[in-house]
C-alpha cells in the first residue's frame, strides 16, 4: 500500500497528489513515469512522474479526472492509500551538450514537462517555456514553471490569461523571428504535439515529444502501447515516452486512444451513476 | 499386491461437456476420482529401469508415486512427488507429458502410456482437499537469496533454496505474484486458485514476495549484491517483449498480442468488467494467429469471452504445431476453426482504423528447415481474405530489455538472451537465470527444471562461500 501525504486541487479536475514511494523516488529521473492501481480490480493506468524528491522519498504526480479510474483517484484525500505504485519506468530524458532549450507544454501536458525544465535549469541550460491551457483555471504548475524558466509565456485559448490563442502561435512566432533552439520539448494532448511538431520541422530543430498510449502492464510485456517511430514499431513504455517528434505517427496515435470509448464511456456513467449527486 | 489393469487406454479423464465449457471459464478437465487414479496407477508396470523419469525435468520418482496411488496410499504418493517438484498440481495440469514422461512410458509402444499427469494432479488435488501441511523451517543459514520474477523458475528455485534453509525473497513486477501462471495461463486450464495455494506454500516456507517490483528499474543486480546484502541473485524474469508479424495493419484497433489479450483477461479480469476496470475487446470474428500453447489460449479464451467464430491461423501442418495435443482436442471439440498451411499477409481496416479483415496466403510444405521440420512455402495467387473483428498475434515473444539492460557484465547470447552453464550461472558473479530469459519462450516445466538445477548450484556456491 502507498499512502498519498498531500492533495492540492490545481485546477476543478486537476489534481495533484504527493505519495510516499521511497524506493521509485530513490531512482527516478526526470522523463520517466509510474504505473498505479486505486485498489482491487482496478485498472492499472501511467502516470508520468511531475517531481520527485528522493530525500523525502515522495513522488509527486498530477492528473486529470476524465474517466472512471480518474474520477475515483480524485475522490482519495491525504492519508489516503493506493494498492499498487510502481516505477520508475520508461527511459529517462538528458540533454548532454545543450545550451538553450525550448519547453512547451499545454493543459495537463505542463506537468510532465516541468521535472525536464527542472533538470535543464539545474545543468545551467537557458530555458524557455510555453504553457497554456484551455483557460485561466486549468493553467497548471505556473509558479512552478517560472522558477525553472528564463522567460516564460502563458497563453490561454479564451484568453482568460496571457495571450488569446494556443501554444503553438507563440513557438510558431519565436521561431519565424528567428530564435535558435538546440532542442524543443512539446508535450499535451497529441494533436498538440502533432502540430508542434510539424511547425517545428521545417527549421530542423529537433522536437522531443512525450506519448500517452493505452498500457496494461507499463513493462515491455503486452505490447499494447505501440507507436509507430520513423516506419518502425516501438513500445512507448520500455523506449519511451519520450520520442523524436517529427518521426511520430500522430494519427494512429490518435486513433489507438479511440480503442474503448465505448467502455470508458460505460464505466464512467455507471460510476457516476451509482455515487451521491447531493453536492451538484 | 495391487491387481494390474491391462487396458491399453488410459483411464477416461472427466472433464466439461464442450458445449457448455466454452460459455464459462471453470476448469475443463475435472481430475480423476479416487477410482479413476487407481484404476489407472495399476496400469503402471513399475519397470525396473523406468525410462518415462528420463523424460522428466525434475525426475520425478513416477513408478514410486504411481505404486503408492495403486495402494491407495495418496499420501505416500505425493510425499513421492515433492520431493523433487514443489508445484505438482501445476505441473499435472500444464506439462506437456506427451513429450516427455509419457512418450517414454513402455506401455506407449503398444497402446496409450500411463496417464502419468492424470496421476501427479489426483495425488496433488488430493493433498490439496486434506489441507497442505506446514513444512517444517529448516534452520536458517544466515545466506540471503534474491529471485527475481515469481514465475515456474523463480517460484521453484526460491522453494528449493528455502527448504534448503537460505532466507529467500522473490520480487515480482505485477501486483499479483505467479508470472505466466497468473497472466498467461487461463482459469478454464490452471484455476488461479492453485497458483495462489502454491505461492502461499513457498510463503509458508519463509520466502518473502515483493510485489511491484519492476527490477533494473526500481533496483538493480548490482544493488542486491552490493547494497542490499543478498549473496546471490537468480533471474527468472520470463517471456519479453511480443512479437508482431511485420505485415501491414498491424497497429489496427482490434489487433493484439496474445500477451496483452491474455493479460487483459486474466491478470485483470476483464471479463468481469464493468464490475472490475480493464476492459477487452473481443468482437464475433477472431483470428488467432500461431500453432503454440499460448495461441490455444487465446483462442479458447476469446471463445469464452463471446466470440462467435474462432480461428487459428498457423502457417505449418497440424503435425508441427508446438501446442499441447490434449489442448489442440480440447480446442477442436470446442469449436475453434483451424486454418493450417495458412499464413497471414496483411490485416484490413476499415475507415476508422478498426481491423475489418485479415488476408491470408496458402503455403504448402517444402524442404526442412534448421528446426528439422518442413519449411512451409506460399503457393502462388492463393490469397483469400477472411472478415475478422479481432486479430490476435500469438508468434512468441523476444527477451525483455528492463533488467538485462541494467545488468552491467551479464553475457547474452546472439538473440539478446541470458546466456548461461548448464547449471544456471551466467557469467557474472554470484548470478544465476533460468526460464524463458534464458530459453526463449518454452514451458512451465523446463522453467520449473532450470530454476531447480539454479536452486542446487546456487547452494553448493554459497557452502564454499
Amino acid at each position: 500500500m502507498f499512502k498519498i501525504l498531500e492533495r492540492k486541487d490545481l485546477a476543478p479536475s486537476i489534481k495533484q497528489f504527493v505519495i510516499d514511494a521511497p524506493l521509485v523516488a530513490k531512482k527516478a529521473q526526470p522523463g520517466q513515469f509510474v504505473i498505479l492501481r486505486i485498489k482491487e480490480g482496478g485498472e492499472r493506468i501511467p502516470l508520468t512522474i511531475a517531481d520527485f524528491d528522493r530525500e523525502k522519498g515522495t513522488i509527486t504526480i498530477v492528473f486529470q479526472e476524465v474517466g472512471k479510474t480518474t474520477k475515483e483517484l480524485g475522490t482519495l484525500k491525504a492519508g489516503d492509500y493506493l494498492a499498487d505504485f510502481v516505477g520508475p519506468l520508461g527511459e529517462p530524458v538528458d540533454f548532454p551538450n545543450h545550451k538553450k532549450v525550448l519547453g512547451i507544454g499545454g493543459g495537463l501536458g505542463v506537468a510532465p514537462l516541468y521535472p525536464k525544465l527542472k533538470l535543464l535549469k539545474q545543468k545551467g541550460i537557458e530555458v524557455t517555456s510555453i504553457i497554456g491551457a484551455r483557460n485561466a483555471d486549468l493553467l497548471i504548475m505556473e509558479d512552478e514553471v517560472r522558477a525553472v524558466s528564463d522567460r516564460m509565456f502563458v497563453c490561454t485559448d479564451d484568453g482568460s490569461k496571457g495571450r488569446h490563442g494556443f501554444v503553438t502561435v507563440v513557438l510558431k512566432e519565436l521561431l519565424e523571428q528567428g530564435e535558435k533552439f538546440d532542442e524543443i520539448i512539446i508535450i499535451g494532448p497529441p494533436i498538440l504535439m502533432k502540430i508542434g511538431a510539424e511547425i517545428t520541422k521545417p527549421y530542423g530543430i529537433p522536437t522531443m515529444v512525450s506519448l500517452n498510449p493505452i498500457m496494461v502492464d507499463g513493462t515491455g510485456m503486452c505490447g499494447c502501447c505501440r507507436v509507430t517511430v520513423g516506419g518502425e514499431i516501438k513500445f512507448a513504455c520500455v523506449d519511451g515516452p519520450a520520442f523524436d517528434g517529427h518521426k511520430v505517427d500522430f494519427d494512429e496515435l490518435i486513433k489507438r486512444l479511440q480503442t474503448y470509448r465505448e467502455e470508458e464511456k460505460m464505466a464512467l456513467a455507471r460510476h457516476e451513476g451509482g455515487s451521491c449527486k447531493c453536492h451538484q | 499386491m495391487p491387481s494390474i489393469n491391462r487396458s491399453k487406454t488410459k483411464t477416461p479423464m472427466p472433464s466439461q461437456d464442450p458445449k457448455e465449457r466454452r460459455k464459462n471459464f471453470n476448469e475443463v478437465a475435472l481430475g480423476y476420482t479416487t477410482e479413476d487414479a487407481i484404476n489407472e496407477a495399476q496400469r503402471c508396470l513399475n519397470c525396473k529401469k523406468p525410462s518415462c523419469m528420463e523424460g522428466c525435468p525434475v525426475h520425478v520418482k513416477i513408478p514410486n508415486f504411481i505404486k503408492h496411488i495403486a495402494e491407495g496410499d495418496f499420501e505416500g504418493a505425493i510425499k513421492v512427488i515433492k520431493e523433487t517438484n514443489s508445484l505438482p498440481a501445476i505441473c499435472g495440469r500444464v506439462c506437456p507429458q506427451e513429450e516427455q514422461c509419457e512418450q517414454r512410458c513402455v506401455l506407449a509402444k503398444r497402446g496409450e502410456p500411463v496417464g502419468i499427469g492424470r496421476l501427479e494432479r489426483f495425488a496433488a488435488d488430493w493433498e490439496r482437499n486434506q489441507g497442505i501441511k506446514t513444512p517444517e523451517k529448516t534452520s536458517s543459514r544466515n545466506k540471503k537469496v534474491a529471485i527475481i520474477g515469481s514465475g515456474p523458475a523463480g517460484l521453484t528455485c526460491a522453494g528449493d533454496l528455502a527448504k534448503l534453509g537460505y532466507e529467500v525473497t522473490v520480487f515480482e513486477a505485477f501486483h499479483e505474484p505467479g508470472g505466466v501462471l497468473i497472466y498467461g495461463i487461463p482459469e478454464f486450464r490452471l484455476p488461479k486458485a492453485i497458483v495462489k495455494q502454491e505461492v502461499e506454500f513457498i510463503k509458508k516456507l519463509g520466502v518473502e514476495v515483493k510485489t511491484n517490483m519492476v527490477m533494473g528499474q526500481v533496483l538493480t543486480v548490482d544493488d542486491l549484491l552490493e547494497k542490499e546484502g543478498y549473496d546471490a541473485v537468480f533471474i527468472g524474469t520470463g517471456a519479453g517483449l511480443p512479437k508482431f508479424l511485420n505485415i501491414p495493419g498491424e497497429n489496427y484497433l482490434g489487433v493484439y498480442s496474445a500477451n496483452e489479450f491474455l493479460t487483459r483477461i486474466n491478470l485483470m479480469k476483464a471479463y468481469n468488467f464493468p464490475e472490475t476496470d480493464t476492459p477487452v475487446k473481443v468482437g464475433k470474428r477472431v483470428a488467432v494467429v500461431g500453432g503454440g500453447n499460448v495461441a490455444m489460449d487465446a483462442a479458447r479464451s476469446a471463445l469464452r469471452m463471446g466470440a462467435e467464430e474462432v480461428y487459428i491461423i498457423y502457417r505449418r501442418s497440424e503435425e508441427e504445431m508446438p501446442a499441447r495435443k490434449e489442448e489442440v482436442e480440447h480446442a477442436k471439440e470446442e469449436g475453434i476453426i483451424f486454418k493450417f498451411l495458412t499464413n497471414p499477409v496483411r490485416i484490413i481496416g476499415d475507415e476508422n482504423g478498426w481491423v475489418k479483415g485479415i488476408e491470408c496466403i496458402q503455403m504448402e510444405l517444402g524442404e526442412p528447415d534448421a528446426s528439422g521440420r518442413r519449411r512451409p512455402v506460399p503457393i502462388k495467387d492463393s490469397e483469400f481474405i477472411l472478415d475478422m473483428d479481432t486479430v490476435i498475434i500469438a508468434i512468441g515473444t523476444g527477451p525483455n530489455p528492463l533488467l538485462i539492460k541494467a545488468t552491467e557484465g551479464i553475457k547474452l547470447n546472439k538473440y539478446g538472451y541470458i546466456e548461461t552453464d548448464e547449471n544456471g550461472k551466467t557469467s557474472k558473479e554470484g548470478v544465476w537465470a533460468g526460464g524463458d530469459i534464458v530459453t526463449g519462450a518454452a514451458t512451465v516445466i523446463l522453467a520449473m527444471g532450470a530454476g531447480k538445477k539454479a536452486a542446487q548450484s546456487i547452494h553448493e556456491y554459497l557452502q564454499n562461500k
